[in-house]
């Protein structure tokens, strides 16, 4: 199988899974006073340690949570209390559920956010919570991020980043964002799923969690953290770092080629996404035909019914019905050239036979 | 079950089979309960036995046709004083037309369902015929199925005999749903209730009227004409007799918001249909056997075949066939080809 789906989960890393192992023969709770109980807290602060300097913050600041979704839950629960809470329209549902009525921020036919209608907005009303999201899942469209920061801070707004997909795969530092938090997930980078972070920014000081439970993570997140999890997650971010725009290139051009259309291509994106239109043959076609070829890839956001849904952020960039004609091809930190020669082979001819069966007939 | 033990007929047989189940409407929103999961257990257990068999199996979004092609076609109807078959719509629609589509385009050979008729092939093709176990036949409602749909069709299940055999298969297959409950009338359609349905789509079919007589007499007061059907004896209310006789629906007359009554013995001889579909090249007049309704014995036939995809059906005896539904041609166990009822105006 050829494996192009990566945004929604990366291979594991080889360091991971030996940090994981090493992980694994630890018995101890690090709230434990005992032996057992400091070996097993080593391993956690270690592991909080690493992804603090990965990822631009302070150890102190940075909040375990089971995954990315919780770390955007979280954000949007602890920062945005008191405050309204504005979302950009590409938002993933991991931050769109957790401020269901949120205002929607627009983005332009590349995906990126529109900072002139953020600043009307900011300028008049109660302080915000804007959240934006550093790179897209479906498109890879990178959002000005450090701009938007800048903007909140002088309105007095917070800003919550969701740097799941952009995090390993793309220099990320809180700190150069200017963002007051950032959501960042294991199982993105190359780590094991069941884990993720809230890295805060360290001005925050009130801090509602959403699972009291034993007062871990300073009382910002109870419950008994994953020991192996977040010992994968911090090695894998420390692997991580790879540039795949050369390879992501390759495959652009073998779609264009037969007729595809890059979505988001006028904006800076995630050297590893690619987000690729067919015009008049729906998304799940193209995902079936091509996983019947051992190719794979995903479309819009697969609901839990693995239904294929008319993507919500490919609407939000006006695409129209294009928006339900994408795929999203996605490569793995260990995608190799013969994976994407596999894919242009099996996209021209999924494309030829997709066309001839699916086009319009004369009722 | 029914798909599910195809699905394992084939794959035993050698065949490579990749299972679809096509989601037709919001779960959630067809039960009436908000925030439940889109998919019904059904998807899940489709999953579950593909995985059993180890063969792919995969969701279509089937939404948007489906609540055009069939649920909108369906209140339509009824709005216009039919008595539409969404089963057929669907039958003619989401699953042969497009499935059988995309099925061409992954480079499927045959795309085999669980529905309860066979095809036979015959000296001129592949023909449709009843399923072996008449109490489970599902001809009437595959009569618009073309030819060409047909050629790349196979039915499984329809050489069965009974549900025991069927369900004999699926267990010794291992596939564990063999106890499920049979799929209700009309899917989309909550607790059996359809005139809320339809009238929810379209609220004109669900304003108040006159029930008359043939003469035109009010007799009695209707409360929509998505609640009638011809032929019914239900809900006339005064209506109910007239003169002494026992009265039935005979006619709806949606511009007026009308509904018609007279004798039970009301009937006629001669049936216009439209959107006629062959399923062999027609001899005129042609005799054979009509069923004019899902569950009635088909009853002797002329068929005179007209342009334009109309015919008209003399029947041997008079019937009072309702507008909308289907009127299906068979000789002997063979469906020939049959057409929607078309109101006499």
């Amino acid at each position: 199988m050829v494996y192009l789906d990566a945004n929604a989960t990366e291979p594991l890393r080889s360091e991971a899974r030996e940090a994981m192992l090493a992980a694994m023969a630890t018995t101890g709770n690090p709230s434990s006073v005992h032996a057992a109980g400091r070996a097993a807290r080593k391993l956690l602060e270690d592991a909080r340690e690493a992804l603090a300097a990965k990822f631009g913050g302070r150890p102190s600041d940075l909040v375990f949570t089971s995954g990315g979704t919780e770390a955007d839950a979280l954000a949007v629960h602890a920062l945005g209390a008191g405050r309204r809470v504005i979302v950009g329209a590409t938002e993933h549902d991991a931050v769109r559920a957790a401020a269901p009525n949120a205002l929607m921020l627009p983005v332009d036919r590349d995906g990126v956010a529109d900072l002139a209608t953020l600043q009307r907005w900011l300028s008049a009303g109660p302080p915000a919570l804007v959240c934006l999201m550093l790179a897209n899942n479906e498109t890879g469209t990178i959002q000005p991020i450090a701009r938007a920061a800048a903007l909140c801070r002088g309105f007095g707004a917070c800003l919550h980043v969701d740097a799941v997909q952009a995090a390993g795969r793309m220099e990320v530092k809180l700190t150069s964002l200017g963002a007051h938090s950032l959501a960042i997930s294991s199982h993105k980078l190359g780590g094991p799923p069941g884990a993720g972070a809230l890295l805060l920014d360290p001005g925050i000081s009130a801090f509602t969690p959403l699972i009291a439970g034993g007062g871990q993570e300073r009382g910002r997140r109870g419950g008994t953290p994953p020991l192996p999890a977040i010992a994968g997650f911090a090695a894998a971010a420390v692997a991580s770092s790879h540039d795949l725009s050369p390879l992501r290139d390759t495959v652009e051009a073998a779609a264009i080629a037969v007729g595809a259309v890059v979505c988001g291509a006028g904006a800076p994106r995630l050297g590893n996404t690619t987000c690729l239109a067919l015009p008049g043959v729906r998304a799940d076609a193209q995902v079936i035909a091509l996983d019947l070829e051992g190719i794979a890839v995903s479309a819009g956001a697969a609901c839990s019914s693995g239904k294929v849904t008319t993507s919500h952020v490919l609407t939000a960039m006006g695409l129209g019905p294009l928006a339900g004609q994408a795929i999203r091809v996605s490569l793995a930190w260990n995608a190799m050239e013969t994976d994407v020669a596999a894919f242009a082979a099996a996209y021209a001819r999924m494309a030829d036979r997709l066309r001839k069966a699916l086009a319009p007939r004369a009722a | 079950m029914d798909s599910s033990t195809v699905a394992g007929l084939l794959h035993e047989a050698g065949h490579e089979v990749i299972g679809v189940t096509l989601q037709l409407y919001d779960h959630g929103v067809a039960i009436g309960r908000k925030g439940a999961c889109c998919a019904g257990q059904d998807i899940h257990d489709a999953r579950r036995i593909a995985d059993h068999l180890g063969i792919p199996h995969y969701v279509i979004d089937a939404e948007q046709r489906f609540a055009e092609a069939v649920i909108r076609d369906f209140a339509n109807g009824y709005a216009a004083g039919e008595t539409p078959v969404p089963c057929v719509r669907c039958n003619q629609t989401v699953k042969f037309a497009d499935l059988g589509a995309l099925a061409q385009g992954l480079g499927c050979e045959r795309l085999a369902t669980g529905h309860y008729v066979q095809r036979i092939d015959g000296p001129d093709g592949p023909e449709l015929h009843r399923s072996a176990d008449p109490t489970r036949d599902q001809s009437w409602f595959l009569f618009a199925t073309t030819r060409m749909q047909l050629a790349q069709s196979l039915f499984p299940l329809g050489g069965m005999a009974s549900k025991q055999a069927v369900r004999a298969e699926a267990e010794r297959l291992g596939l564990p749903v063999a106890l499920k409950p049979d799929s209700q009338d009309i899917c989309f359609v909550p607790a059996g209730n359809y005139a809320d349905t339809v009238v929810r789509l379209r609220p004109d079919s669900g304003t108040a009227g006159d029930i008359v007589s043939r003469d035109g007499r009010l007799l009695a007061r209707h409360d929509g004409i998505a609640r009638y059907t011809v032929g019914q004896t239900k809900r006339l209310g005064s209506a109910s007799f007239d003169g002494g006789q026992r009265q039935t629906v005979v006619a709806l007359d949606p511009r007026h918001r009308r509904i018609v009554v007279g004798p039970r013995d009301t009937g006629t001889r001669t049936v216009h249909l439209r959107e006629v579909n062959w399923l062999l090249q027609p001899v005129e007049p042609m005799a054979c056997e009509v069923k004019l309704r899902a569950r009635e014995a088909p009853q002797p036939a002329t068929v005179v075949a007209h342009a334009g995809s109309t015919a008209t059906v003399t029947l041997a005896t008079p019937a009072l066939p309702a507008p909308g539904q289907a009127c299906v041609f068979y000789r002997g166990s063979r469906v020939l080809g049959g057409g929607i009822v078309r109101r006499d105006d």
